[in-house]
């Protein structure tokens, strides 16, 4: 019996735009049919998350527009505008 | 120390930018194949934490050999002064067959300081793209963060591998994101990591003949696609920490400090 099974894309956006650039990715696939680590692609699977969207990618998590805290205005960390989609995909149970 | 072992002006502009310098097949090929053979031989020995350098690693060490080289004393006394401490070393090997990317990581934890640690990554032996090489995330050494944070990221734009040949030795800033990549040769992979701490203020320690010429200026405004919208934040970074390097505490690019340092408290004289 088909089971569905849930493919995770990250897409790190140059801004909060969902049409800005793709700056980094990563994948994570649940069917067990892919795996993906650090260094495993040259050219991002798509330019934008928009153009995931077009793709069937559904946007799960929007990134917070948050201020910088107090004193660190400058400072850099994480990856700011992180979206994360997902796609569910059929394994044979 | 001779000045042409030196860093340039134009090369600490480049490193403090990129966080990286590499000199491609900088170590003789006689040493290339000691260090090899003492990395395979699994007795590479063990040095004290803490020690200056060159107390730490013994002088008939094919290691010791390397970083008593002049032209790597030369980077070392231009990044971090002419006799900084031995933090720690590893041998990093990647089996044959390795097939999966370590993950993203920034060494130790987090780390706020200006004063900076470097990492030196040695390639005794060729290392072609199917052995993998060492990643980098060129422009990353001043985000925050603590080990592997970022572990479930997997590729940027401008990430960049050291696919070199034998001898080739990169330098690098202690905050640069990075990670070891397969293996999909039958040979194991080794790459030599060096950790030194200085211990002197880092203020004009390099070769500075060029510094008037001003042409490094360009190098240091250097930003990466991977940083988005935050770049301009990252050019602040360069600022900041080339005024903590050269002296020079109105140095700007840009006029980004200079805009945010204008606060004029003078009053408006009645006429």
């Amino acid at each position: 019996m088909a089971e569905l099974r849930q493919k995770l894309l990250v897409l790190y956006l140059s801004n909060s735009d969902l049409g800005s650039s793709v700056c980094g990715w990563a994948v994570f696939d649940g069917t067990g049919k892919e795996t993906h680590s650090s260094g495993d692609a040259d050219e991002s699977p798509y330019q934008s998350v928009l153009a995931a969207m077009r793709d069937g990618w559904r946007v799960i998590q929007f990134p917070q527009l948050l201020p910088q805290p107090t004193g660190q205005e400058y400072s850099t960390s994480f990856m700011r505008y992180e979206y994360i989609l997902e796609k569910l995909e059929t394994i044979d149970g | 120390m001779d000045k042409k072992y030196l860093l340039t002006t134009g090369q600490m502009a480049q490193f403090v930018a990129d966080g990286f310098l590499c000199f491609d097949e900088f170590i003789p090929a006689e040493l290339n194949k000691a260090a090899h053979d003492v990395f395979e031989s699994k007795n590479f020995g063990r040095f004290k934490q803490g020690k200056p350098l060159f107390e730490a690693m013994p002088e008939d060490h094919p290691v010791g050999r390397i970083f008593r080289l002049p032209e790597v004393q030369g980077i070392t006394h231009s990044l971090v002064g002419p006799d900084p401490l031995y933090d720690h070393h590893a041998v990093h090997t990647v089996p044959a067959g390795q097939k999966h990317g370590q993950h993203w990581h920034g060494d130790a934890i987090i780390d706020t300081r200006t004063h900076f640690d470097i990492q030196y990554f040695y390639f005794c032996h060729d290392t072609p793209l199917e052995m993998g090489g060492t990643m980098i995330l060129p422009g990353s050494h001043f985000r925050q963060i603590n080990t592997v944070d970022i572990g479930r990221y997997q590729n940027f734009m401008g990430q960049h591998k050291f696919v070199c040949k034998a001898g080739t030795l990169a330098v690098v800033h202690h905050g640069m994101w990075h990670c070891a990549q397969p293996n999909r040769t039958a040979d194991t992979r080794y790459m030599f990591k060096l950790r030194l701490n200085p211990m002197v203020r880092q203020l004009r320690l390099w070769n500075t003949d060029d510094y008037e010429s001003g042409d490094w200026r360009g190098a240091l405004g250097k930003t990466y696609r991977w940083m988005g919208n935050e770049d301009r934040l990252e050019v602040v970074n360069h600022i900041k920490l080339w005024r903590f390097l050269s002296g020079d505490k109105k140095f700007d690019l840009g006029y980004w400090l200079s805009r945010l340092e204008n606060m004029p408290e003078n009053l408006l004289e009645a006429s």
